[in-house]
């Protein structure tokens, strides 16, 4: 169910702005990285890139690879749509549709692609997802309400279980718990815990303290001042990188020098 | 800065405001109505004059009387609301005075009659809309159709996948098609047929056209704001979902903005509805029924009126009763659409219980 993913000397950029240089790195399966570093290196568009998503940027473009099991997800004869519903992505900000009940937005992957289904089926995924994000006991008895009345923490989770819905091989995370408080940080910590037996997990988080407990392995990215590109500094396992990085600049970030 | 200086304000702290009682403004305005009325039995009474220096002795007795109590902030305040509920009152003024010239005029008539007769053969008293208003459902109907779907793809085009050039040209016509004057729409439709079918062509589907012309852009505009208030976050997470950007773009933004496209486009309807001129020179008018926009000569409600009160036949009070009576049939089915546009938002629009 979860793939390797190898990235060889990605450049990203906008327009002609080079936004992240020269990335190599290779993200193992079942396990949980994670990408660190200050505001504006570049990280979030690097995580954008390994599902196609930053190219809904007008003029956003790649060089270089990134492969997925032998794989170029960027191959002329690869479509994005299919890329994204191999690697699936949680954002910042929960981002439940509002139009939608729980169990809809449970099922939005598949009911806005009109796959069919039974109803048998749409159930037993909604309650497995549900399960899978923790969210089930919480929301069981009111399914068919909005998916927007639920609070912070639940709308992050219900975004993790609609993502987890369309079995994804890989689960991207863009700083999933910034808008969350430290309980429902710690609930969805504890899920990211459960969902790396089964899943690649990418995870840019801000808080040095989350990357550390819930990462195997960490990249820090830096950036040399405004309007240069972002680059990828340093990547190990996360224990070295806390407490014995190789890089100065690591040092100093991990540290709490600078940033 | 001497009120925050003297010692009932402390310059530190909360100090103990005082107020003007509750009961102050409704006691200013009588004050000034017993006033404005004594002086103008003087001069000369009239209603609109003594409304006006009941107003004004009003603002000015209630500033002052503020200024004085409760300081200049507050004062102020009273100044601006009197301001503003004053514009809210003149701004009603029209507002009730139509509808209730429509409603007393047009009641005489409001029988099942109207409904059901038209006017084929009808001298004098009697007779109805009938043929009217099936024209104005009709050629109203036909509007909608081909302005909503064209109206909503261009608004679509311009918000998800306009870009340079192209996009700028159209936002740019229909800027200028916004401001055509309606007569202008009218000709163009006329001119337009009359290359293809003579000069002769009277046809429902002429004034269709010529009110697409008005329809379209008002269409455009609307669904454009609409669209764009749609946060970029819902596109990203479908696309995130492996949902290609059209079943987005139907199925997500699309349907988060049901509710105020309809609003938009119930507001489009009302804006051509009550067209006259333009459908005067592609539609013509009749006196029967008529269900084929694509043949004939159509009679509509706007029409209608101006035709039955421009040029009245005898007895003048029955014709001018169903020209009211066609007007306040007009309002209702504006009103008519506002109240589904309203339950159609309702049904549609994000809930968060």
């Amino acid at each position: 169910m979860s793939k390797r993913i190898d990235v060889s000397d990605l450049n990203i950029y906008y327009g002609d702005f080079l936004a992240v240089e020269g990335v190599s790195m290779a993200i193992e399966p079942r396990s949980v990285t994670a990408f660190i570093g200050p505001s504006g290196c570049g990280k979030s568009t690097f995580l954008r890139s390994l599902n196609r998503m930053h190219e809904v940027i007008p003029g956003a473009r790649v060089e270089g690879k990134v492969v997925m099991d032998g794989q170029d997800l960027y191959g002329s004869d690869i479509d994005p749509v299919d890329v994204r519903r191999t690697v699936g992505m949680v954002f910042q900000r929960p981002n439940p549709f509002p139009t939608m009940s729980i169990a809809e937005n449970v099922l939005a992957g598949a009911r806005l692609n009109s796959k069919r289904m039974r109803r048998s089926e749409a159930d037993d995924l909604v309650e497995s997802s549900l399960q899978g994000a923790n969210l089930w006991n919480e929301v069981k008895d009111r399914l068919d309400r909005p998916g927007a009345g639920l609070s912070g923490g639940q709308q992050q989770r219900l975004c993790i279980a609609r993502a987890i819905a369309v079995k994804p091989q890989v689960l991207l995370m863009d700083e999933p718990c910034s808008a969350l408080d430290p309980i429902s940080t710690l609930a969805i910590e504890d899920l990211i815990q459960q969902l790396k037996s089964d899943y690649t997990i990418v995870i840019v988080t801000h808080n040095m303290q989350q990357a550390s407990r819930v990462s195997d392995m960490t990249a820090f990215f830096n950036i040399a001042g405004t309007g240069k590109p972002g680059k990828l500094i340093e990547m190990s396992d996360t224990a070295s990188i806390f407490s014995n990085p190789s890089q100065k600049a690591t040092e100093d970030y991990v540290s709490g020098r600078f940033g | 800065m001497t009120q925050l200086t003297s010692p009932q304000r402390p310059a530190v702290g909360l100090g103990t405001t005082r107020h003007l009682p509750s009961w102050a403004p409704y006691a200013a305005l009588a004050v000034s109505a017993a006033f404005a009325g004594a002086v103008l039995a003087l001069a000369g009474f009239s209603t609109a004059g003594w409304l006006v220096l009941t107003a004004v002795v009003f603002v000015v007795l209630l500033v002052a009387a503020s200024r004085a109590v409760e300081g200049p902030r507050k004062a102020t305040d009273r100044f601006v609301t009197s301001l503003v509920v004053g514009a809210f009152l003149l701004a009603l003024i029209p507002l009730i005075s139509v509808a209730w010239t429509v409603i007393s005029n047009g009641a005489a008539r409001f029988d099942v009659e109207f409904f059901t007769y038209s006017m084929r053969g009808i001298v004098g008293e009697g007779g109805g809309a009938a043929h009217a208003i099936a024209g104005t459902l009709i050629i109203t109907g036909i509007t909608t159709l081909i302005s909503v779907p064209v109206g909503i793809l261009t608004a679509v085009y311009l918000v998800e996948y306009g870009r340079g050039g192209v996009a700028q040209t159209i936002t740019f016509l229909v800027d200028v098609m916004t401001g055509i004057p309606s007569i202008v729409a009218g000709l163009f439709a006329f001119a337009l047929f009359t290359l293809i079918l003579g000069p002769q062509a009277r046809l429902g589907i002429m004034g269709s056209v010529a009110l697409c012309v008005l329809m379209i852009p008002v269409v455009v505009r609307a669904t454009e704001e609409i669209l764009r208030l749609v946060p970029h976050e819902l596109r990203e997470a479908s696309y995130a979902l492996g949902v290609p950007k059209w079943r987005t773009i139907v199925k997500v933004v699309l349907r988060t903005s049901v509710a105020g496209i309809a609003t938009g486009v119930t507001l489009a309807i009302a804006r051509v509805i009550g067209e006259t001129a333009p459908l005067l020179v592609t539609v013509g008018l009749t006196t029967a029924i008529n269900y084929n926009p694509f043949e004939g000569r159509m009679a509509t409600l706007p029409t209608f009126a101006w035709f039955s009160y421009a040029a009245p036949s005898l007895p003048v009070e029955a014709s001018l009763d169903r020209a009211w009576t066609a007007a306040l049939v007009l309002v209702i089915l504006v009103m008519l659409f506002n109240l589904i546009a309203r339950i159609v938002s309702r049904a549609f629009s994000p809930k968060t219980r």
